[in-house]
């Protein structure tokens, strides 16, 4: 009986991954990989390969979520399944996961960095004070509405969002910290719950875990002025901030001075 | 000056009073002679040229219709004519009486106030005349009788007066039960069919003389002078003591309403906006110097001046250069020719005022059926639903491949100026596809691409349109996305019988979006829905109905348009062979979503709906549904045998079988499918001795025994297995 190993690629490049993981690519009779739950913007399939001296198969969506090929190859023989970030934080792969012990496969887990963490700790904000994620989609007719009342409902508990921007379905382009920070200004126009105003504090991230990573914090306004250059991005609505979060803000991701006037009285820490 | 140009320059100045207005229209079975009486009409009241109009009775009607006939009947035509020292304008549409050209006879009434019902007095009512009479209610437009051919009863079938006298009462006494039976409420008294006070005439549009009792009593004619001049052949006198254009025209000045009067009652019944506003009152009064309002109920291909759109005008005016927005279409289209027309002939002029029906070259957007005004956002007059689908299609392609970009150029203008033809592109195949009422509806749309628009093409034979449906309730079924995230639960059932025929009848309207959802769901329950089921409509797909029948679930709302999205699709591409579903109802039973939002979109929503969908329609049995029609036939009683195999050999059933004299008339039902060819194969089974006609009997069941089969043809030419998915293929 075969066995089906999910290993992650972690943040940003090919040299990403962990030494555990790669050893276990090296055993395996199939690799596959896939790109569209995210990707690694610093490193293309090729110079994958090349690192790990393999062959790797791609998937799309189709060929793992309705043809199963994982599953298939796992059947016969060893098999990893490399994906970006943690595997996990993909939740699809949750289910390839489950109907792979459904059927009567085992399956391992090697875990690695994840935009989930790596958010919070490249900010130096804590961890702890998340709330629920949300991913902005691109613009869109009818455009759903959570993204906003869930980043609205964190705010109101004082809990920070990590608001995850969309990428194209055939990958070749990511939405931007600015286009974010347009759509959201939209969705306040039309919702007008106070979420996002002119003094609201909010991050932008760009080349997490890259050598030279873009990070900005503070008002929409200042945040909008500031280029973020390519690759994947993310942000970050805050809540009620801690005064050492608010000091790693302008330490570390260029915040203003203002937002020391942040009243952090309700802090619960 | 002619007696034509004296003739416009009056109508140029009746059309700015609508006392002086009548805005009426001819229907009738196909044969009974409807233009014949329009053309007669119109050379009578003296709109044609001088010369023609003097060797008028000695011309052969047929090359009368060739010279003019293509104009009229494509056009509304204006005439004058003097009733009791007054001279009033009449704006006279033609309608086809072709089955196939239904389509056009809806719109028409549109545009009119009063229609003509023309019976011929051998034949009497026949099912076209029914359906018409229909129409024209429908709309409350007011009928009049006119019994044509009677000098026929006399010529072959030698009736004596007093034979003749009861025949032509059976007629009326037809006619006047539909009427009652149909008639809108507030008109079943006024709209009875009266022989004393003249809403009945008789006579022959071709040999051009009329009788009604007003006008005998006028002129002191008997109907025993009639009988006589007939019985003598003495048409002359009776053309002289009778004209025909006199006779009727009389009729339709005395009881057809002008637009003033019948836009009261009309607007409110046609419009559904607010009687308060602005335009609602302007419409409502015919008022001039209101907000310009009409509606376009034909566009007509000019050879020269392009795009020509009839409209019916209810307020305000139109003139050249005039900006009018078109309903649906996001920039207002520039006037840029109105025009009158007069006897074949369009005569430009400047201005046009509320109660006409006005010809207008220049609004490129508008299609029949488009609500025009000056305003920006007018509500759009009910939708002109003729209850008939296509039923017919074939592909075509161009025999020139360099003719491409022109043969979709004509065929997009084809499809506007005839919205009873379905133009669409095989997104798989890269075929046209057009679709139409019936085999001589296509024929007659591809000739107009050949010759009219001179576009040479290649047709492929014709192919029978199928519905798709479901013989029982059946679900919840399980649809699951293809990220495994979302579940969506649906359940499916027939749609009740009422609503479904409602729908198909145009009784209730649910197509675009539903403007009152309170006025919406009452109808439903009225027809036998469910009350919580007619509260949470989401949607109307052709006649399938999308309900939500979920409670208090999280995201459900944002998810929805995507869910629709799915509905549609499944709708449009039936499970079975991919043929639209028809009286389908769709139950969201429940759902299961995801929390994030880019984890529901439409990759995620739209397959996972789709097979939820399908799946259910499997468990509840899907049956294929095929458009069938109605046979008329009178053949003489010895080809009957003939004529029952032929019926028979094309699965067709005998529904009814009468002798009259030494003829059988026989109506029969049968699939369109089998009756391709029809025409060539009972002229040569009775040597051409039968008399038909066909009537659209819509879509049904196609045998049990044969559904497999058919089924599998259906998707072999579409390039697919022949087998259907089964159930399980649906399941995640």
């Amino acid at each position: 009986m075969g066995e089906l190993i999910f290993i992650g690629l972690g943040l940003y490049d090919e040299k990403d991954i962990s030494v555990k993981g790669k050893e276990l690519v090296k055993s395996a009779d199939y690799v596959f990989c896939e790109f569209y739950t995210s990707q690694l913007a610093g490193a293309d399939l090729e110079t994958i390969k090349k690192e790990l001296g393999i062959d790797i198969r791609m998937l799309s969506r189709e060929e793992v979520e309705s043809k199963a090929i994982p599953l298939e190859a796992a059947s016969k023989g060893r098999t990893v399944f490399l994906t970006a970030g943690d595997p996990m934080a993909a939740t699809t792969h949750v289910d390839l996961r489950l109907r792979a012990q459904d059927r009567g496969l085992s399956t391992r887990l090697v875990h690695s960095s994840s935009i989930f963490s790596a958010a919070p700790s490249a900010l130096g904000v804590q961890h702890y004070k998340f709330g629920k994620t949300v991913t902005m989609p691109f613009p869109r007719e009818s455009y759903p509405r959570s993204p906003y009342d869930n980043i609205t409902t964190n705010k109101r508990n004082g809990f920070h969002s990590l608001v995850l921007l969309d990428i194209d379905g055939a990958g070749n382009r990511y939405m931007t910290v600015n286009e974010g920070i347009e759509v959201l200004l939209e969705l306040e126009e039309n919702h007008n719950k106070k979420t996002i105003t002119g003094d609201t504090v909010l991050a932008g991230l760009a080349r997490v875990g890259s050598n030279n990573p873009s990070l900005k914090a503070g008002y929409p306004e200042y945040i909008l002025e500031h280029d973020f250059g390519g690759g994947l991005q993310c942000m970050v609505v805050f809540g009620d901030l801690h005064f050492m979060e608010i000091e790693s803000l302008m330490k570390i991701a260029d915040a203003p001075e203002e937002i020391c006037m942040i009243d952090s009285t309700h802090d619960k820490f | 000056m002619g007696r034509k140009e004296k003739n416009i320059k009056k109508a140029q100045k009746l059309m700015d009073k609508p006392n002086f207005i009548r805005n009426i229209g001819t229907a009738a079975h196909i044969d009974h002679g409807k233009t014949t009486l329009s053309d007669n009409l119109i050379a009578g009241a003296g709109m044609m040229s001088e010369e023609l109009a003097g060797k008028q009775l000695m011309l052969d009607f047929d090359e009368q219709e060739q010279d003019r006939g293509i104009t009229i009947n494509a056009a509304n035509v204006s005439m004058v004519h003097g009733f009791e020292g007054d001279e009033y304008l009449i704006n006279l549409v033609d309608t086809p009486g072709h089955v196939d050209f239904g389509g056009d006879v809806t719109r028409a009434m549109r545009a009119v106030d009063g229609v003509i019902i023309v019976v011929c007095g051998v034949e009497g009512v026949m099912p076209q005349t029914e359906t018409v009479i229909r129409q024209a209610l429908k709309e409350k437009v007011k009928p009049v009788l006119f019994i044509n051919k009677v000098d026929r009863l006399i010529n072959e079938l030698k009736y004596t007066a007093e034979e003749m006298q009861q025949h032509l009462y059976k007629i009326i006494q037809n006619v006047s039960d539909l009427i009652d039976s149909m008639a809108p409420k507030e008109f079943k008294d006024d709209w009875k069919l009266s022989v004393e006070k003249g809403t009945v005439a008789f006579g022959s549009a071709l040999y051009n003389w009329a009788i009604s009792v007003p006008y005998m009593q006028k002129k002191g004619i008997t109907f025993k002078d009639i009988y006589d001049y007939i019985n003598e052949d003495n048409i002359r006198d009776l053309i002289k003591a009778a004209p025909l254009h006199e006779v009727v025209l009389n009729q339709v000045i005395r009881h057809m309403p002008d637009p003033i009067t019948a836009q009261k009652y009309r607007i409110p019944h046609i419009w559904r906006g607010d009687e308060g506003s602005d335009v609602g009152k302007s419409m409502i009064e015919c008022d001039e110097k209101g907000p310009t309002g009409m509606m376009v109920t034909k566009i007509i291909m000019d050879p020269h001046a392009g795009e020509i759109s009839v409209a019916r005008l209810f307020s305000g005016k139109v003139n050249n250069g005039m900006m009018l927005y078109i309903d649906r279409q996001p920039k207002p289209n520039r006037v840029q020719q109105v025009s009158l027309s007069v006897g074949a002939d369009r005569i430009p002029v400047d201005e046009i005022k509320a109660g006409n029906i006005v010809a207008i070259g220049g609004l490129r957007d508008a299609i029949a059926g488009s609500t025009v005004s000056s305003l920006e956002n007018m509500v759009p007059f009910e939708e002109m639903k003729h209850y008939s689908e296509p039923v017919v299609t074939k592909a075509v392609e161009a025999k020139n491949t360099a003719d491409l970009p022109k043969l979709i150029e004509v065929l997009r203008s084809l499809a506007k100026s005839d919205p009873s033809i379905n133009v669409h592109i095989d997104a798989e195949t890269g075929e046209h596809l057009i679709s139409g009422m019936g085999e001589l509806h296509l024929e007659v749309t591809e000739h107009r691409i050949q010759e009219e628009q001179g576009v040479p093409i290649i047709s492929s034979k014709p192919i029978v349109v199928y519905r798709e449906s479901v013989n029982s309730r059946a679900g919840p079924f399980e649809g699951v996305s293809p990220n495994r995230h979302n579940r969506f639960y649906f359940e499916v059932e027939p749609l009740e019988k009422d609503i479904l025929n409602a729908i198909e009848q145009g009784d209730i309207s649910v197509h675009g979006k539903i403007e009152n959802k309170n006025e919406l769901a009452k109808e439903l329950q009225e027809l036998g829905m469910d009350k919580d089921e007619s509260k949470n409509i989401v949607t109307f797909e052709e006649d399938n109905v999308l309900i939500d029948a979920t409670k208090g679930i999280q995201y459900l709302h944002e998810t929805m348009e995507l869910i629709v999205d799915g509905f549609e699709e499944a709708i449009d591409e039936g499970p079975l062979a991919r043929e639209t579903c028809k009286g389908v109802k769709v139950r969201l039973v429940n759902a299961k979503l995801h929390e994030d939002a880019i984890h529901r979109g439409p990759a995620q929503v739209i397959p996972a709906v789709k097979n939820a969908i399908y799946g259910a329609m499997c468990q509840a049995g899907r049956v294929l549904l095929e458009p069938k029609q109605k046979v008329f036939i009178d053949v003489p009683a010895e080809q009957m045998g003939n004529v029952s195999v032929e019926i028979q050999q094309r699965r067709g059933e005998i529904l009814d079988m009468n002798q009259d004299g030494g003829n059988t008339k026989l109506e029969a039902k049968a699939p369109v499918s089998e009756m391709f060819g029809f025409s060539g194969d009972i002229r040569s089974a009775t040597g051409g001795k039968a008399l038909w006609s066909t009537e659209h009997a819509g879509f049904e069941r196609v045998p049990t025994n044969l559904q497999g089969e058919i089924v599998g043809q259906i998707r072999q030419r579409k390039g697919l297995n022949p087998e259907p998915f089964n159930e399980s293929h649906y399941s995640s």
